[in-house]
């Protein structure tokens, strides 16, 4: 028996039903790809920040993470409220009062929803040695840099990391430039 | 049961509290000592944003239709939640307190108002939304299983074998009506748990075999659970059957709408206080600042004994943070005042809260305790069950009954003084009736471990590790007036007849052979209902015509209606009374006809018509 390809199915039997749909199928699969891509880092909030490898090409960041955690800011510490201030028609007793708000609240928020730790455990102002091949986006050299690795040289800062970010997944329809919303007692 | 068997894969333990609930489970057949996991619960915690949390703040915020943007309120599993719950929720209410559901649980036990009314949140106006306090544990329950659902999408929970734990203080129509929201929300294998006996299960499965080491037989073990808003008192003895070591809950103590919140606000308005006499008022929403920074200062007062005053700071309403930002502190000697001397003061032990009349019943409120002092409340109930423990552990002698151990549970005692100093209480007693120190058990984590404790109580339940017997806290009598001839103007006195005895286990049942009622077809008859926690010997058919005010409680009456079904209305039939004590753990009263052909179930929650 010989089956002839190029010749259009007269009637749409099961058979071509199916290897339609498959192909449909595949069609919208394949223009799913990249938006998939696009959209798993967001839906993992809570994975590890991996240290960003040198980009070779420009990446915008999305504002949405930066403006919620302006907000979570204003809401905990009152945050945008104590940058607009004018400090100097304050006292410091007034000054400290407020700084005591911003300081307990903006730990409170890094602490919930960031996990810190320092890159490097050594004591600041310590000497320490930098084998060749360390990661340079995890220390910077200053001073005096020449020659190769080793280096040996003073801790200066131990630097921060975040190992984990936990941020509150958002709602489709919210609109994330709302830092704080007016508020109106009635 | 053979159902479950074959579905159920994890024990899943909810703590469902007066102002937080807790998800904890662990999978059934794990190995002997797994600890039990914490479900973290998504809820809103601002509009449009999504947390998960380890506790759900037990609150229902009814929000105006303009209120909030309605694609603000989506969470995981639906972008139109039916209600707002969590930490939203209190938020929300803290600003707007006459649209917030708040110690709807408080409610459940409430006598004298209809649990299944919609009236809370309580005197608000006509257009708020109304949710009955069933209603309120429903909707609680429900986000519980949506969390739960949507972690566990293979393994929903209506498969599972779930322990729901309620007040050790909790009456029967507040119990059938916990597990009747876990019903409707969809619970199917469903188990209730003191939470005090929780918190004793969490601390054996974190002890794993060396509680044995811990506790001995002749122990007594008092448990005080201090939670948001109630305290909620147990005693468990230790003793031995064929070699093994057996724990027995032999007491439980009253409802006591007293706990952690209580201490806060008594901070917040001795602040408020020291404010006035500066010359400062505040205003009531400064109220709230204060309580919020009371309660930091509080901890850390608490926690670090070298500091002697922290400052607390409400902030402005407005956007000017400084200059309107209100300054003060919080010291060393006013924390300990407050809070030590005023909740934890030490008394004798035969310093008691005055006993609060049930004259209350008909008043619309929470029968908040009026004692602040939680050293009295726990004076009363050593004192009141002096001879719990003498059928297990052989005749006692003094006033009150002598703990030798003692776990604490509830964010209160994060505090180490507050712990310190209810030890140092308790040893106060126990060296003035010259007997020796009582020792803390260690180990369990006080926000977290009723849930966990359920949840292995889901384990313990199938066969591993030990398990408390107790069965049923108090003995159940129902009112029926005395035969004795009338006398015009006098109310015919009433008697007290034993329907259900005290300890009555989980799947037990006894008839009442002696005491035939005849119950008129087509009408409702209501009882009288009381509860003892004291009288340990009464058996079923008892009849008492004396006992003294405080051994025996008032509780909601209760009813029983027999349909005209086949019978002429009016006519008598004969029944007797049958008390079951359910599988879940709910008391379970019918009026059997004599032949045993036929039963009615009697109402211990009555609905007003």
């Amino acid at each position: 028996m010989s089956i002839e390809f190029s010749l259009i199915p007269v009637a749409f039997d099961a058979l071509h039903l199916l290897l339609l749909v498959l192909a449909l199928l595949l069609f919208v699969s394949l223009m799913r790809k990249p938006a998939d891509v696009n959209a798993k880092p967001a839906e993992q909030p809570s994975a590890p920040v991996e240290p960003a490898a040198t980009p070779s090409v420009l990446k915008d960041t999305t504002p949405e993470s930066a403006l919620q955690l302006l907000s979570l800011l204003q809401q905990d510490a009152r945050f945008l409220d104590f940058v607009h201030e004018d400090l100097s028609s304050y006292s410091d007793a007034d000054i400290g009062a407020a700084a005591r708000v911003v300081h307990e609240g903006s730990k409170k928020t890094i602490a919930g929803y960031f996990t810190l730790s320092p890159i490097r455990t050594e004591e600041e102002e310590s000497r320490l040695t930098l084998e060749s091949g360390f990661d340079a986006s995890q220390v910077r050299l200053t001073g005096n840099v020449v020659g190769s690795a080793p280096f040996t040289g003073t801790l200066v800062h131990r630097g921060w990391k975040a190992t984990q970010v936990r941020l509150p997944q958002l709602a489709k329809g919210h609109d994330v430039r709302i830092l704080a919303p007016a508020e109106v007692e009635l | 049961m053979s159902d479950t068997e074959q579905n159920a894969r994890y024990a899943v333990g909810i703590d469902l509290g007066t102002t937080h609930c807790v998800l904890s489970y662990v999978e059934l057949g794990a190995e002997e000592g797994t600890p039990p996991e914490i479900v973290t619960i998504p809820q809103l915690t601002q509009p449009g944003a999504v947390e998960a949390q380890t506790q759900l703040p037990s609150f229902i915020y009814q929000p105006h239709d303009q209120e909030l943007n309605s694609a603000d309120l989506a969470l995981p599993w639906s972008e139109n939640p039916a209600s707002l719950v969590g930490e939203l929720a209190r938020n929300l209410g803290s600003k707007t307190p006459m649209r917030l559901v708040s110690s709807a649980k408080s409610w459940l036990c409430n006598a004298g108002i209809d649990r299944h009314e919609a009236f809370l949140p309580l005197n608000s106006p006509e257009e708020v939304v109304k949710v009955s306090p069933l209603g309120a544990s429903i909707t609680f329950l429900e986000h519980l299983r949506e969390a739960w659902n949507h972690r566990f999408p293979d393994a929903p929970l209506k498969d599972q074998e779930v322990i729901l734990t309620v007040p050790a203080s909790f009456d029967p129509g507040a119990r059938e009506l916990t597990a009747e929201a876990a019903r409707v929300a969809g619970i199917q294998h469903l188990t209730l748990l003191e939470e005090p006996q929780a918190a004793v299960y969490s601390w054996l499965q974190t002890c794993g075999d060396d509680w044995r080491q811990q506790v001995t037989v002749g122990d007594i073990i008092l448990v005080v659970d201090i939670g948001g808003g109630t305290t909620d008192l147990s005693l468990i003895a230790v003793s031995e059957s064929d070699g093994n070591l057996v724990l027995d809950r032999i007491a439980v103590g009253e409802h006591i709408l007293l706990g952690g919140d209580n201490m806060d606000l008594a901070l917040a308005y001795r602040i408020k206080a020291k404010l006035a006499q500066e010359g400062k008022s505040l205003q009531p929403w400064q109220i709230l600042g204060i309580t919020h920074g009371c309660r930091e200062a509080k901890e850390q007062l608490l926690a670090d004994p070298t500091l002697d005053a922290v400052p607390v700071v409400v902030p402005s309403r407005g956007s000017k943070l400084i200059g309107g930002t209100l300054s003060t502190e919080l010291t060393r000697s006013e924390v300990t005042e407050t809070l030590i001397e005023g909740f934890f003061p030490l008394v004798d032990i035969d310093a008691h809260p005055a006993h609060q009349s049930r004259g209350a019943l008909n008043q619309l409120g929470l029968p908040y305790a009026k004692d602040p002092a939680m050293s009295r409340h726990l004076a009363a109930f050593l004192s009141r069950q002096k001879g719990a423990a003498d059928e297990l552990l052989g005749p006692s002698e003094g006033s009150f009954i002598q703990p030798s151990a003692i776990l604490l549970n509830g964010g209160v005692f994060k505090a180490p003084q507050l712990s310190e100093r209810t030890l140092a209480l308790i040893n106060h007693w126990l060296n003035a009736a010259g007997a020796e120190n009582a020792r803390l058990l260690q180990g369990i984590d006080l926000d977290l471990a009723v849930a966990r404790g359920a949840a292995y109580y889901g384990q313990v339940r199938q066969g591993q590790g030990v398990r408390i017997r107790g069965g049923t806290a108090s003995a159940y009598y129902i009112g029926i007036e005395s035969s004795m001839p009338a006398i015009p103007g006098i109310e015919a006195p009433l008697e007290a007849l034993c329907i259900a005895p005290f300890g009555m286990e989980e799947g037990t049942e006894v008839a009442l052979q002696d005491s035939e009622f005849g119950l008129v077809v087509g009408e409702t008859v209501r009882f009288n209902f009381f509860a003892s926690t004291t009288r340990r010997d009464d058996e079923a058919g008892s009849q008492l015509d004396y006992w003294e005010p405080e051994e025996l409680d008032e509780l909601p009456e209760i009813q029983t209606h027999l349909s005209t079904e086949g019978r002429k209305s009016g006519d008598v039939v004969p029944v007797r009374l049958v008390s079951r004590i359910t599988e879940v753990g709910t008391l379970c009263l019918e009026a059997v006809t004599l032949d045993g052909s036929q039963r009615w179930q009697v109402e211990l929650n009555v609905r007003e018509a």
